[in-house]
């Protein structure tokens, strides 16, 4: 028998002949948000073990986390976590077929896409506001 | 088995047939869900406690992680995450990486690095937990 001839087989449309719709974007957001978290994990383990550790350990992981890039980096750590959480939210609503008809389904996605923003402010004001009230 | 034999007559689908379903084709849809769930709830008290933790000292962050309830619900939200990411994660692999030693690789990889991640949480809050 001859090997199979591989055919050149048509492609289907990709990403850039589709519209944009909040829902499409909220999808890919969702997935790199989480993959995100995925190894954010491994910020909260040296936070975890630092504070484990002793007065020196935290005392760096301090310098490190307050430094620019460190604020940086957990400012998008906490949108990612509040972004994932409300649109993750949205996937209850459609596992359980609710709020499935377009309009609500682009409504509850800006939502949950602004209400990450605005939430993710709200805690880092939040947080300088109270800032050694413990 | 045979799948690959130069002269193999078998049909595609005789190789196939009876070799049954894994049936457990759901198990991790809905162990994704439930997770979610979990962590939900969770993850605004993190969300407080992060808030009311920032820029403290070493002392105050001990005292406040080492709260019997405070413990528990971050080992809870440690588990809960830990199973989420690794399904999580697992699915983003099958669905895009699609040569299959690289996939063999990249799960492996993904359940060592959720689980090693796992345990150096889980260890660090008993830990604090139970006191130094």
């Amino acid at each position: 028998m001859a090997a199979p001839r591989q055919v050149e087989r048509p492609l289907s449309p990709h990403l850039q002949i589709y519209r944009f719709t909040i829902t499409m974007a909220m999808s890919i957001i969702h997935r790199i948000t989480g993959m995100g978290l995925y190894f954010g994990t491994a910020l909260l383990a040296w936070w975890l073990i630092a504070t484990a550790s002793g007065p020196e350990a935290y005392a760096t992981f301090q310098s490190v986390a307050g430094s620019w890039i460190g604020l940086l980096v957990l400012f998008g750590f906490t949108w990612a976590l509040i972004h994932h959480l409300l649109s993750g939210i949205r996937h209850f609503f459609w596992d359980e077929i609710l709020a499935f008809d377009l309009k609500t389904a682009d409504l509850i996605s800006w939502a949950a896409a602004i209400g990450g923003i605005v939430l993710t402010v709200a805690v880092w004001v939040a947080a300088y506001a109270l800032r050694g009230m413990l | 088995m045979s799948v690959s034999k130069k002269n193999d007559m078998r049909t595609p689908y005789a190789k196939i047939s009876h070799l049954g379903a894994a049936h457990g084709g759901t198990t991790e849809h809905i162990r994704q869900r439930v997770t979610a769930l979990a962590i939900a709830p969770l993850a605004i008290f993190f969300l407080v406690s992060i808030v009311a933790l920032a820029g403290t000292d070493y002392e105050t962050a001990h005292r406040y992680l080492a709260h019997p309830l405070v413990s528990i619900l971050l080992l809870a939200l440690i588990g809960a995450s830990i199973m989420h990411m690794r399904i999580g994660m697992q699915i983003v692999i099958e669905d895009y990486v699609h040569t299959d030693r690289l996939k063999q690789v990249t799960l492996i990889a993904n359940t060592f690095f959720s689980y090693a991640v796992g345990l150096a949480c889980v260890f660090a809050a008993l830990k604090i937990g139970f006191g130094s």
